[in-house]
C-alpha cells in the first residue's frame, strides 16, 4: 500500500443494496486511490455491477456512504456522478450505432456554433484525446460498424472527454481478442500513470494479476478480502471468490456405446459463395463427448444450426439413431431425442422477460403432470422449477423472478439444466460457459460429464480450448467449414489444437 | 394519348396542394419517430387543426387568425398525447388511437355546439388562405402551375422540409433527438432529458399537424366537413415509414401520395366513378406498405 499516495479518489463505506430478497451488496467497503488500478473480482452475481451502479448513481443504496475526493456525495442520477468526475464503461456498451465516433463522444456536451454542432471542433477534440492516450479511433466512422474493441475505446473516450478522474470498466475484456486486450491494458496503465483512479471488474484471475495494483474480492455481496495483487496468487484469489479451491473434474475411463449421431457429407450454405459447412462427416456415440474446436466463424455455428433445425442444409444427411433429421421440424427433432444448449443464451436459449419457472417449463409444457388437459398447473410448474434451481444452485430471488434479473452464469445454468432435464439421447451444446464464473463452470462441466456417463451423447462446440481438453473424449477441429483434424483425449494439447485451428499441421 | 392527356395543368397544379397536408403531418411524425415515439395520432391532430382553423378564421376574421388557431389546436391536443404517452408512460399506440377518436368526436360535437350545424360548415364569413403567384415562374408551362399559385402554407411546408433536415442532422437538438430515439438509456446516462425531448417532439408534431389541418380547411377548400382529414394522417404515418424517417425520403413519399390523390381528382373529371378514383391514395398506400415490408424483411 505504501506505493500509493494516500489520497482516495473515492470511498464506499458500508454500502448495502437489496433487490427484493436478494442482497446484492452487503455492507461493502471499497477505497480506490488516484493513480491506482484496482481490481474488483467475484463470480457472476457477486454484486460487482450493482456496487458500481451505486457509485455511478444508477442505484440508490439502502445504506452506506459515498465519498468522492474526500467529499460526501449523494448521486440521484448518472449525470450527478459524471459531474463529480466519475466515468463508467458499462458491460453492455451505451453507444449510438448510427452516430459517428465523434458524435458519440461529445453527445450531451457538444461544441456548438450558432446552435449547430461544430463537427470540425468535435472531431479535433476527440482526435486529440485519442492521440494523447493512444486510443486509436477514426472520428468520422459510424460506431455501429466498428469492432467491439474499437467501440470500447469510444466508451473510454466518452469518459475522458468528460474529464473523469475515476474510470470504472465493467468486465471490459469479456468481449476482446487477446490483441485488443493488450492494447486496453496499455491504455489503462497510461491513464493510471496520469493519476486516474481505475476500477477494473473481471472474473478472470490472470488478467487481474497482471494489471491491478490492489484487488477487492466480492462473494455473494460481501467483501471477502482486499489484497495487494503482487503479494497474492491465483489460488488465494480463487479461494476468496469461491470460498474453496476449485479443482478440475476427474474423468473415469469408459467405453462409448452405440452410435447416436451420424452426419454424412453435410453442406450448409454460408453468406458468401463458399459453403459455411463443407462436406462434414462426424459421429457421436453414447457415453461420448465429442468436442469441436475452431476459431469463431469457421462453420461451427452453422453446423449446430443445421443439427438443431434452425438452418436447412444444402445437402448431406444427419441421422439421430434411426431418424433422418434433415426432413424433420424442430419439434420432431426434439421428439426424436435431441436437446440443445444454444450459443446465444439470451436471444435463443431463454425468454428473458419470462420468469425462471416459465423458462424451465419451455419444451415441457405438453407434459400431463405439468399441464393436465392442457391447463397449466402453476404449483407443479413452480415446484419443478424450484427443484432445478436447487439442483444447479441457481441464485435467484425466486422462481417467479424474471430470467433477465439473473446474472449471466445463473441464466446459463438455467438453460443447461432445462436441456439436461429432457434426458435426450443427444445433447448439442454450444459455448456452455461463455462469460460464466468459476463455480458455475465447475457445476456445468460436472453436469455434462454426468450426463455423458449416464449414457447420453454430447456434441460440444466451444471456443475455450481448456474446456474441450477437460471434457471431450475426442476433439475435431473446424477450419473454413471443413473438419481438418481429430485428436483423441490422450494426444490433445493446446499447442496441437492451436496449430490445427490456424491451418498448420 | 388519352392517358398522357391527364398530365395537364389541373394535375400538376393540384399536386403540391394535395401533398402538403400529408407532408406537414409526416414531418411531425418523422420528428417523433426520430425521438423514439411512434406517433399514430397524426390523423387526430390534423383534424383538430382543420377545425381550429375554421373557428379562428370565422371569429378572428382573417386567415392568419385561422392558421394561428389551427396550430394552437394541434399543440393542445398534442400536449394531451405527450402527457399520457410520455409523462404518464402510457402505451403510445393506445394513447394515439384515443387521440384520434377524441379529435373525431370532439370536432363533431363542437361543430354543433359552436356553429349549430351537422356534417359541414360553410360560411361567407370564413376567410380562406390566399394564394401567391411567384413572379417569373408563374407564366412557365407545367412549372408555373406546379410551383406557383399556392397558399403560403404550401411554401412554408417546403421550407420546413429543409428546416427539419438541418435540425436533425446539423443542430445540437437534432443530434440529441436522434440519440434519444436510438438508445434512450445511453442518452440518459449522458445527461440528456429524454422525457423533455420527447414531449417537445410531440408538441412540434402537433403544431405541424395543425398547419396541415389549416391547409385542408382554409387552403384546398374553405369549409369544415366532419372527419375531413379522411385518413391523410394515417397516410402520413405510412410516409414516415416509407421514407425511412428521413426528411427527403419522406418528402418523396408525400409527393407520391399527393400525386395519387391529384390523379384521382383528375380522373374524376373524366367521368370515372368517384368511389374508384377516391380510393386511389389508399390503394397506393397499401401497395407501398407491401413494398416497404418486403424490402425491410429482406434487408
Ligand atoms: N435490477 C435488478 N433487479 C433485481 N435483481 C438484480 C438487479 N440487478 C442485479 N440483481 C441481482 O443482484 C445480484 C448481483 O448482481 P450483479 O451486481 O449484476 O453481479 P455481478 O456484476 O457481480 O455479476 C444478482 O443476484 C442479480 O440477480
Ligand atoms: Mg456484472
Amino acid at each position: 500500500m505504501s506505493q500509493h499516495p494516500p489520497t482516495a479518489a473515492f470511498e464506499l463505506q458500508g454500502i448495502t443494496k437489496r433487490f427484493g430478497e436478494v442482497v446484492a451488496n452487503d455492507a461493502v467497503d471499497l477505497s480506490v486511490d488516484a493513480g491506482e488500478i484496482h481490481g474488483l473480482i467475484g463470480e457472476n452475481g457477486a454484486g460487482k455491477t450493482t456496487l458500481m451502479g451505486v457509485l455511478y448513481g444508477i442505484h440508490r443504496p439502502d445504506a452506506g456512504e459515498i465519498r468522492v475526493a474526500g467529499r460526501r456525495r449523494r448521486f440521484d442520477s448518472p449525470l450527478d456522478a459524471i459531474h463529480a468526475g466519475l466515468g463508467m464503461v458499462h458491460q453492455h456498451f451505451m453507444l449510438f450505432d448510427s452516430l459517428t465516433v465523434a458524435e458519440n463522444v461529445v453527445f450531451g456536451a457538444e461544441p456548438e456554433r450558432y446552435g449547430l454542432v461544430d463537427r470540425a471542433v468535435a472531431a479535433k477534440r476527440v482526435a486529440e484525446l485519442a492521440e494523447r492516450y493512444g486510443l486509436e479511433v477514426e472520428t468520422g466512422a459510424l460506431v455501429g460498424g466498428l469492432p467491439v474493441g474499437v467501440q470500447q475505446r469510444v466508451e473510454i473516450l466518452k469518459a475522458l472527454y468528460r474529464q473523469a478522474a475515476v474510470l470504472v470498466l465493467d468486465e471490459p475484456t469479456a468481449v476482446l481478442t487477446p490483441g485488443e486486450q493488450e492494447g486496453l491494458f496499455r491504455v489503462l496503465r497510461s491513464l493510471a500513470a496520469e493519476g486516474t483512479a481505475i476500477v477494473f471488474i473481471s472474473h478472470k484471475l490472470p488478467e487481474v494479476l497482471t494489471l491491478c495494483d490492489r484487488t477487492t474480492v466480492l462473494r455473494q455481496g460481501r467483501v471477502t478480502g482486499t489484497v495487494v495483487t503482487a503479494q497474492s496468487s491465483a489460488e488465494e484469489l480463487s479461494r476468496l471468490m469461491v470460498g474453496r479451491t476449485v479443482s478440475a473434474p476427474k474423468i473415469e475411463p469408459h467405453e462409448p456405446g452405440e452410435t447416436v449421431l451420424k452426419i454424412e457429407s453435410l453442406v450448409v450454405s454460408g453468406r458468401g459463395p463458399d459453403p459455411a459447412v463443407d462436406r462434414v462427416d462426424l459421429a457421436v456415440k453414447a457415453r461420448e463427448i465429442v468436442g469441436i474446436a475452431g476459431v469463431a466463424g469457421n462453420g461451427q455455428s452453422e453446423l449446430a444450426a443445421a443439427i438443431a433445425g434452425l438452418e436447412r442444409p444444402r445437402s448431406g444427411r444427419i441421422r439421430l439413431g434411426s431418424a433422418e433429421l434433415t426432413s424433420l421440424s424442430v419439434r420432431e427433432r426434439r421428439a426424436a431425442g435431441l436437446a440443445c444448449v444454444p450459443e446465444d443464451r439470451d436471444g435463443t436459449g431463454l425468454a428473458t422477460a419470462a420468469s425462471v419457472a416459465e423458462n424451465a417449463l419451455m419444451g415441457f409444457e405438453g407434459r400431463p403432470e405439468l399441464a393436465p388437459r392442457g391447463v397449466l398447473d402453476s404449483a407443479a410448474i413452480d415446484r419443478r422449477a424450484g427443484d432445478l434451481v436447487d439442483q444447479l444452485r441457481i441464485r435467484t430471488a425466486g422462481v417467479r423472478a424474471a430470467a433477465a434479473d439473473l446474472s449471466g452464469g445463473n441464466r446459463q445454468k438455467l438453460v443447461v439444466g432445462r436441456e439436461l432435464a429432457h434426458d435426450a439421447r443427444l445433447l448439442l451444446v454450444e459455448q456452455p460457459t461463455r462469460g460464466v464464473d468459476l463455480a458455475a463452470i465447475e457445476l456445468i462441466h460436472r453436469a455434462l460429464l454426468d450426463y455423458s456417463s449416464g449414457g447420453g451423447a454430447v456434441l460440444l462446440i466451444s471456443a475455450e480450448l481448456g474446456e474441450l481438453l477437460t471434457l471431450a473424449d475426442r476433439i475435431l477441429v473446424m477450419l473454413g467449414g471443413r473438419i481438418v483434424g481429430e485428436l483423441a483425449r490422450e494426444s490433445a494439447t493446446e499447442e496441437r489444437l492451436g496449430l490445427l485451428m490456424a491451418g498448420g499441421g | 394519348m388519352e392517358l398522357l392527356g391527364i398530365f395537364d395543368a389541373t394535375l400538376t397544379g393540384s399536386l403540391l396542394r394535395f401533398a402538403t397536408p400529408i407532408l406537414l403531418a409526416a414531418l411531425g411524425g418523422l420528428i417523433c419517430e426520430r425521438a423514439g415515439v411512434f406517433n399514430i395520432g397524426l390523423e387526430g391532430l390534423m383534424l383538430a387543426g382543420a377545425f381550429g382553423a375554421v373557428v379562428g378564421s370565422y371569429f378572428g376574421g382573417s386567415a392568419l387568425a385561422g392558421v394561428a388557431a389551427a396550430v394552437l389546436s394541434g399543440v393542445a391536443l398534442a400536449a394531451l398525447l405527450a402527457l399520457f404517452a410520455v409523462r404518464l408512460r402510457g402505451n403510445e399506440i393506445v394513447v394515439g388511437i384515443a387521440i384520434n377518436l377524441l379529435a373525431s368526436g370532439l370536432t363533431v360535437y363542437l361543430l354543433r355546439s359552436i356553429f349549430g350545424v351537422k356534417g359541414a360548415f360553410q360560411d361567407p364569413a370564413l376567410v380562406g388562405l390566399s394564394t401567391l403567384r411567384l413572379p417569373g415562374i408563374d407564366g412557365l408551362p407545367l412549372l408555373g402551375p406546379l410551383l406557383s399559385g399556392h397558399t403560403s402554407v404550401v411554401y412554408v411546408a417546403l421550407l420546413l422540409t429543409v428546416g427539419v433536415q438541418v435540425l436533425l442532422f446539423r443542430h445540437v437538438i437534432g443530434l440529441r433527438l436522434r440519440g434519444v430515439g436510438e438508445h434512450a438509456e445511453a442518452a440518459m446516462t449522458l445527461g440528456v432529458d429524454v422525457g423533455r425531448l420527447r414531449t417537445a417532439a410531440i408538441l412540434v408534431s402537433g403544431a405541424l399537424c395543425g398547419l396541415a389541418g389549416a391547409q385542408l380547411s382554409l387552403g384546398n377548400v374553405t369549409l369544415f366537413v366532419e372527419n375531413m382529414s379522411a385518413g391523410r394522417g394515417w397516410i402520413a404515418v405510412v410516409a414516415v415509414m416509407f421514407g425511412r424517417a428521413h426528411p427527403l425520403g419522406v418528402f418523396a413519399a408525400c409527393l407520391l401520395f399527393g400525386l395519387t390523390e391529384s390523379l384521382g381528382f383528375r380522373l374524376q373529371g373524366l367521368q370515372l366513378p368517384s368511389q374508384l378514383t377516391e380510393s386511389l391514395p389508399y390503394v397506393v398506400t397499401l401497395a407501398s406498405l407491401f413494398v416497404f415490408r418486403s424490402r425491410t424483411s429482406r434487408g
